[in-house]
């Protein structure tokens, strides 16, 4: 989606934002670029925002103003719950003070890191300690004052009596570096504080210094079980932008792959779902058939997790010959499979008690909080960018979007479920028919992406993954940033689990499905 | 503790230091019978330790999913004894380091290291623990966990296949195998070392082995301050 960007005045910001959401229903905030816009402009942020109703997107450009030397912009925290990290993560990346967010800490970096690394002006010193890092146990108000000054309050994080416990970096539920500060009250929750930055790898201030076929080589490193789906995003916002017309062979391969990987990413997620709850032979049965998955895509991509397929322009390489039947018996053998887990794992009276009301969320909260993919849809919000906004053969082919309304972490796990025949039954009426062609469209050795702003999201495994990408016409991008799939769904963690027991922390968080390089980026 | 001297009636107390005698009672044994099986104990210790590699569960990125992988039905590392896999650091026997370590990580590493019981072994997994990987660039990434801790086995690849991490915990089981409990140390003698034709024990330590390490030079401003303080009591 090539991005027009409304412009609102810095005083009338806030109230413009919440005549958007009130009376045009653009009630999904779908993420925030921070972004900074050169010495002219200064620093900004570019919000991109979704009406449920029609799925019609718009974005708003929201230049900061100075202020005492700190760059701020009103916070739209009061209107979409979301943006909350969201408006962390800007000021953490570029130092943008959002005026009225309660909670201004740094969200991913340390909170003794020097600079904001995604300003143009940073420089990296690449030195770290090994000491713990002090950190506070307030977060910072900021307003302005009757005179225009900027003032600051400290919200405490905590009171004097709760009981604080940290879940993570290295906890094996939280599926990787994820750390949750939990405020109990005896068993129950109280409050969650989510911590990240534990995997932060600077991707996209790396990608500003790389040509556009370097960039491609790290989305796949991102949710290492979306490697596919996160590259097609950034692909697809290279090939908007330089209007390459692709063949009908290269969307084919594109959509099946992307389905494989979706089965892959599903399956551990149905395996590792099952084994958080304690139901190893769940996990063994879903690994065991992951690898049949795994060696249909390898046999053409030749990688197992990383698969490097997708290129600006096409494909690396031809499908391997025998990829169709291969995809085939794939198809007959997992049916049964999927059954096969329900038995074994999700028909399971434990299963049940241990899923039903843990973590539960209605479908206001959800869009509130941009809780996409699987998770949004077991609580019956359509956000399926496939069915919304089609890319590639999903126009075409027939399938049916899972909705639930459960609300709860057994609905997340049976969307996942569900959601597999789906992927094959796409699978099976592609499979037949791609047409001869093309793999690739030749481009120019060096490739340059025309000057504007692009915003092109695929639905990966997880939720709504995008790309943002703002190039000012030379051979590397000026800014580009993913809406990460995770991001969302681990706010949303802590109104899911506010008055829950202790236990189902790990219930839920293995039922949305998050990965957190995903997250972090 | 001193071990007194057997008294055997059939073997001389200097024959239990004879190989060739040793040899000769244990044929005789087999020939009337009996299952004997002669060896030194640092092998017997090695084989059960090198079969049974604990390791902490430490994924940070991708390489952990392969890490998975190995763990189930394909790959089955439980076939070399790997296959428990501890959360707390103090039940491990190693880390296995599979994925990036940025700086906010890093003290985190370093912690579990140091809360790991001795003998405790790193591998680094892939590209990212190796050397940084495709994020040597970046402004938040360690180059290398060797910077933090010291790495006994490194498995490249980005993410090395299961194949891959079989053969480097493999690897891991040869260096455990040649460790020594019982005194002597690992160390491959030179060519000059060699030509003198003594055990590593006694290039070390001397011969007689091993001796107590005996302070004879006190510095002179730790007496004086001693005698201070001693004058200063009375």
């Amino acid at each position: 989606m090539k991005l027009n960007h409304l412009v609102f005045d810095f005083d009338k910001f806030a109230q413009e934002m919440q005549n958007l959401k009130d009376k045009k229903h653009f009630d999904f905030l779908v993420t925030i670029v921070g972004e900074d816009f050169g010495e002219e402009e200064g620093l900004g942020c570019v919000y991109i925002l979704e009406n449920t109703e029609n799925y019609e997107r718009v974005s708003v450009k929201m230049l900061a103003k100075v202020v005492d030397g700190e760059s701020v912009i009103p916070t739209v925290v009061n209107i979409w719950k979301g943006a909350d990290l969201l408006e962390r993560e800007c000021f953490d990346f570029l130092g943008i003070k959002f005026l009225g967010h309660p909670d201004m800490r740094r969200l991913f970096l340390r909170n003794d890191f020097k600079g904001y690394p995604l300003r143009k002006d940073f420089q990296a010193t690449n030195e770290y300690t090994l000491e713990d890092d002090n950190e506070p146990d307030f977060g910072l108000e900021y307003s302005l004052d009757r005179d225009g000054r900027l003032q600051k309050k400290e919200n405490k994080l905590f009171t004097s009596d709760d009981y604080v416990i940290n879940i993570g970096p290295q906890h094996p539920s939280t599926h990787g570096v994820l750390r949750l500060q939990t405020v109990l009250n005896g068993e129950t929750v109280k409050r969650v504080y989510p911590h990240l930055g534990y995997i932060h790898r600077g991707i996209e201030k790396m990608w500003e210094s790389m040509t556009y076929p370097q960039t491609l080589a790290l989305t796949d490193r991102l949710n290492y079980l979306c490697a596919m789906q996160q590259r097609h995003a950034l692909v697809g916002v290279i090939e908007e932008a330089m209007e390459v017309e692709l063949t009908d062979r290269i969307h084919y391969i594109r959509t099946i792959m992307d389905e494989l990987q979706r089965l892959d990413s599903h399956l551990l997620f149905t395996s590792c779902c099952a084994q958080d709850l304690g139901a190893l032979t769940a996990f063994l049965y879903g690994m065991r058939d992951r690898e049949h998955v795994l060696n249909v895509m390898e046999e053409t991509t030749g990688g197992r997790l990383i698969q490097n397929y997708y290129r600006i322009g096409g494909l690396q390489d031809d499908i391997d010959p025998n990829f169709v039947n291969n995809v085939k018996e794939l198809c007959k053998y997992l049916r049964p499979m999927i059954k096969e887990y329900m038995d074994v794992f999700g028909d399971n009276i434990i299963a049940h008690n241990r899923l039903e009301n843990v973590g539960p969320m209605s479908m206001a909260d959800c869009i509130n909080y941009g809780v996409t993919g699987p998770a949004g849809r077991a609580s019956g919000w359509k956000n399926d960018v496939r069915k919304n906004h089609p890319y590639d053969m999903y126009g075409k082919v027939d399938f049916e979007q899972i909705t639930l309304d459960t609300c709860d972490s057994m609905g997340r796990y049976l969307v996942h479920i569900n959601e597999m025949y789906q992927s094959l039954n796409i699978i099976e009426q592609l499979i037949d028919n791609i047409p001869e062609g093309d793999f690739y469209v030749k481009q120019k050795p060096i490739i340059k992406v025309p000057e504007g702003q692009w915003y092109f999201s695929v639905e990966g495994a997880a939720g709504e993954f995008g790309v943002y990408l703002d190039s000012k016409g030379d051979k590397s991008p000026y800014r580009m940033k993913m809406r990460p799939m995770g991001l969302s769904l681990v706010g949303a963690l802590d109104p899911m689990l506010r008055g829950q027991k202790i236990a189902d922390l790990v219930t839920t968080g293995a039922a949305i499905d998050i990965v957190i390089p995903d997250i972090d980026r | 503790m001193e071990v007194r001297k057997p008294t055997i009636k059939s073997l001389p107390y200097d024959e239990f230091k004879d190989n060739e005698s040793l040899e000769k009672i244990v044929d005789e044994l087999h020939e009337g019978g009996v299952n004997v099986v002669t060896g030194n104990l640092d092998s017997l210790i090695n084989w059960g330790r090198s079969n049974s590699l604990w390791s902490l569960t430490f994924a940070t990125s991708c390489c952990g999913i392969e890490f998975m992988a190995c763990g189930c039905s394909r790959y089955d590392f439980s076939r070399f004894g790997f296959e428990v896999t501890r959360n707390s650091p103090r039940q491990a026997d190693l880390i296995m380091c599979a994925g990036t370590i940025t700086h906010k990580m890093a003290p985190a590493l370093k912690r579990l290291y140091d809360e790991m019981a001795e003998p405790k072994y790193v591998v680094a997994v892939g590209g990212c623990a190796i050397s940084g990987g495709p994020f040597k660039q970046s402004y938040h990434v360690v180059k290398g966990i060797e910077e933090i801790v010291p790495v006994d086995v490194f498995i490249p690849g980005c993410p090395p296949r299961p194949e891959a991490i079989l053969y480097g915990m493999m690897q891991l089981q040869r260096k455990v195998k040649i460790e020594k409990f019982f005194g002597g140390a690992n160390h491959k003698q030179t060519k000059e070392e060699a030509a003198l034709g003594v055990s590593n024990e006694e290039l070390t330590y001397g011969r007689g082995g091993k001796k107590p390490i005996v302070v004879t030079e006190v510095p002179a401003e730790f007496t004086e301050t001693l005698k201070k303080e001693q004058e200063e009591a009375k």
